[in-house]
């Protein structure tokens, strides 16, 4: 559908008075105060109150959320929900909170949210624009200091207003944990329903946050390990359409899709390079699986592999140049790296047990993977196989997929005995672990990129 | 040895293997037995229509499906008993076409369990074409781990689970 086109933010609209009048603002705070802070913060769970926006103007909006006043009390909530979600802060919401009037937007009530025992205070405003466009201001102050810390302003379509939200939570994440952002984000993933021996497996989508959920497939075919593309224009995903696993490409800006290629051989483990330039996918011929590459453009494959056995999956290094991969050609699936022509394949898990579905980081400095000696766990290690660690422990956590920013993974539990399936998220302390909301079970998670 | 029971099934069945192997299936006589299943006699409505799928599944008796180990795909003696009685009958009826579907366990992850079940339906197909079936009446399907049969969790449901299934194409 067309609403499913991100539509570009116009990033910091000069539009918007308050911010202009604002124009040098606090943000140029001496770096060595903000990196004092940022330990402070991750240590101390930083108290964040998140009061409902103000607005200018309490009239309706094309928007899902009703009134500017309405949204503005729900844009609060969405960052609320973000920031409460991932265990470095300790937010408070717009429920339970004085909303400021629109004159104390850009002079809060310092003394007031001292007392009230908030570090942070996040607030901003929502107003309406002549179109039907919603733009939203968001501010965050250090209360303790007395001092802005940082502020930014979106325009959007009605229909994408909880983008501004999300856009103003990772201003508030990245200024308070030095990481890079990662809220607006969405995930694709197999949405399941039905007993164990007959369960239906459809294609979905939905915000990092579980919002603006949908499904693409009704699943009377399977559909299976879906992988964003890095523009969002299209998801690559296994499916049982005509009885056999292939490749097939979806196109969300037209709602359809087609065969990624003909073939007669099984097709599984379709993946995107980070440019979106090639696409990787394993194909089995009399049993034995390999790992090929095409241009996402079209033209012929690579093989990459060629070992006896089964090579299969594959995960780009952020620059492009190396994938790491699975293979069973040591006699159990372990986890190799190459270089992107397939050159110079090299065994990194050395653990002991058996090494799967890794993943590298979007920073570079680690590969996500799935961990199984009895148990499946999810770990990180370095790319050159060293620093193991296990981020969870449950029995059977696999396929994790990395946020954006690399900072936390998510993957899905299988629950013993009856089959259920659920997504999960953990960030890599390993501390912070929790269960995402979905309408129904579901698997293979796959996280897209920052939203462009 | 079972390749040499496999033989002998075939040959008694009355089908040398090379007009197996060689003769195209338009160039066989018609499958004994109806075709279409209005030919049945209406009082023995119970008896499968020889050479259809019910009566491949009632003549093996359980060995339209081989099992194997934790994440092997290697075929073994019980494995070689089951597809020569498969082999039989697909001598008895040389027109008939069959999907081997290949599973796995549930304790593998998703897309290696893929690769493995295609793995195991491929030995499965090999060793059938090894004893004269013609390769391009064998199709392979792999679901993974996504269709098991034993819904536990224990070592028990996963031995059911790691198989090959041989289904005929009416």
């Amino acid at each position: 559908m067309k609403k499913l086109i991100p539509f570009l933010l116009a990033v910091c609209l000069p539009a918007s008075a308050l911010l202009a009048q604002d124009a040098t603002p606090a943000a140029s705070a001496a770096p060595s105060e903000v990196e004092e802070d940022v330990v402070g913060t991750l240590d101390n769970d930083a108290r964040i109150a998140i009061p409902a926006f103000a607005t200018n103007a309490d009239v309706p909006t094309q928007t899902s959320a009703g009134t500017t006043s309405t949204l503005g009390f729900q844009v609060a909530n969405v960052i609320f929900g973000n920031l409460r979600n991932n265990g470095l802060f300790k937010p408070t919401g717009p429920s339970s909170l004085p909303r400021p009037a629109l004159s104390q937007v850009q002079a809060p009530d310092y003394g007031g949210w001292r007392s009230r025992g908030a570090d942070m205070l996040v607030q901003g405003y929502v107003r309406a624009e002549a179109n039907g466009n919603i733009t939203v201001g968001c501010y965050l102050y250090d209360v303790a200091l007395g001092q802005q810390r940082a502020k930014a302003g979106w325009t959007v379509p009605p229909g994408e207003w909880r983008r501004a939200a999300h856009k103003c939570a990772d201003m508030v994440y990245s200024q308070l944990s030095g990481e890079n952002p990662f809220f607006d984000s969405r995930i694709a993933y197999i949405a399941e329903t039905g007993p164990k021996n007959r369960r239906m497996k459809r294609l979905a989508i939905m915000d990092s946050d579980g919002a603006n959920h949908r499904y693409l497939t009704t699943g009377q075919a399977t559909a299976l390990t879906p992988r964003y593309s890095p523009d969002y224009k299209s998801i690559l995903y296994l499916s049982y359409f005509n009885g056999q696993p292939r490749i097939y490409i979806y196109d969300l800006t037209t709602d359809r899709q087609r065969l990624l290629l003909q073939s007669q051989h099984p097709l599984f483990a379709p993946r995107w390079s980070p440019d979106g330039k090639w696409i990787l996918y394993s194909m089995a011929i009399g049993g034995n699986t390999d790992i090929y590459k095409m241009p996402s453009a079209g033209g012929n494959p690579i093989k990459l592999t060629d070992a006896p056995g089964i090579d299969i999956g594959g995960s780009f290094s952020p620059d492009g140049t190396r994938i790491v991969f699975e293979s069973d050609r040591s006699g159990s699936q372990q986890v190799y790296v190459m270089n992107a022509d397939g050159t110079g394949q090299k065994r990194i898990s050395f653990f002991g047990g058996r090494a799967a579905t890794p993943e590298w980081s979007p920073r570079g400095d680690q590969i996500a993977f799935t961990h199984i000696a009895g148990n499946f766990r999810i770990a990180v290690m370095s790319p050159s196989g060293g620093s193991l660690r296990y981020l969870t422990d449950s029995w059977q956590d696999e396929a994790p997929t990395w946020a954006p920013n690399g900072r936390v993974i998510q993957f899905f539990r299988t629950t013993r005995n009856s089959g259920k399936t659920g997504l999960w998220q953990v960030d890599l302390t390993g501390k912070n672990e929790r269960k995402l909301d979905t309408p129904v079970d579901g698997s293979d998670p796959a996280w897209g990129p920052l939203r462009p | 040895m079972n390749t040499r029971l496999a033989m002998t099934l075939l040959v008694a069945s009355g089908l040398a293997l090379s007009a197996c192997a060689k003769k195209a299936p338009e160039m066989l006589p018609p499958e004994p037995g109806g075709v279409t299943p209005s030919q049945t006699t209406g009082g023995d409505s119970t008896a499968p229509v020889p050479g259809s799928q019910a009566d491949f599944v009632a003549q093996m008796m359980g060995q339209d499906t081989i099992y194997f180990d934790t994440d092997r795909f290697n075929i073994d003696a019980t494995d070689q008993a089951a597809l020569a009685a498969q082999a039989a009958w697909l001598g008895r009826y040389p027109a008939k076409r069959i999907t081997i579907e290949g599973h796995a366990d549930e304790r593998g992850t998703r897309e290696y369990n893929l690769a493995l079940g295609e793995r195991r339906a491929n030995a499965a197909k090999n060793y059938l074409v090894s004893l004269g079936i013609d390769a391009a009446r064998i199709t392979t399907v792999s679901h993974g781990k996504e269709k098991p049969v034993a819904l536990g969790s224990d070592e028990a449901s996963w031995a059911q689970n790691r198989r090959a299934v041989t289904v005929t194409i009416d």
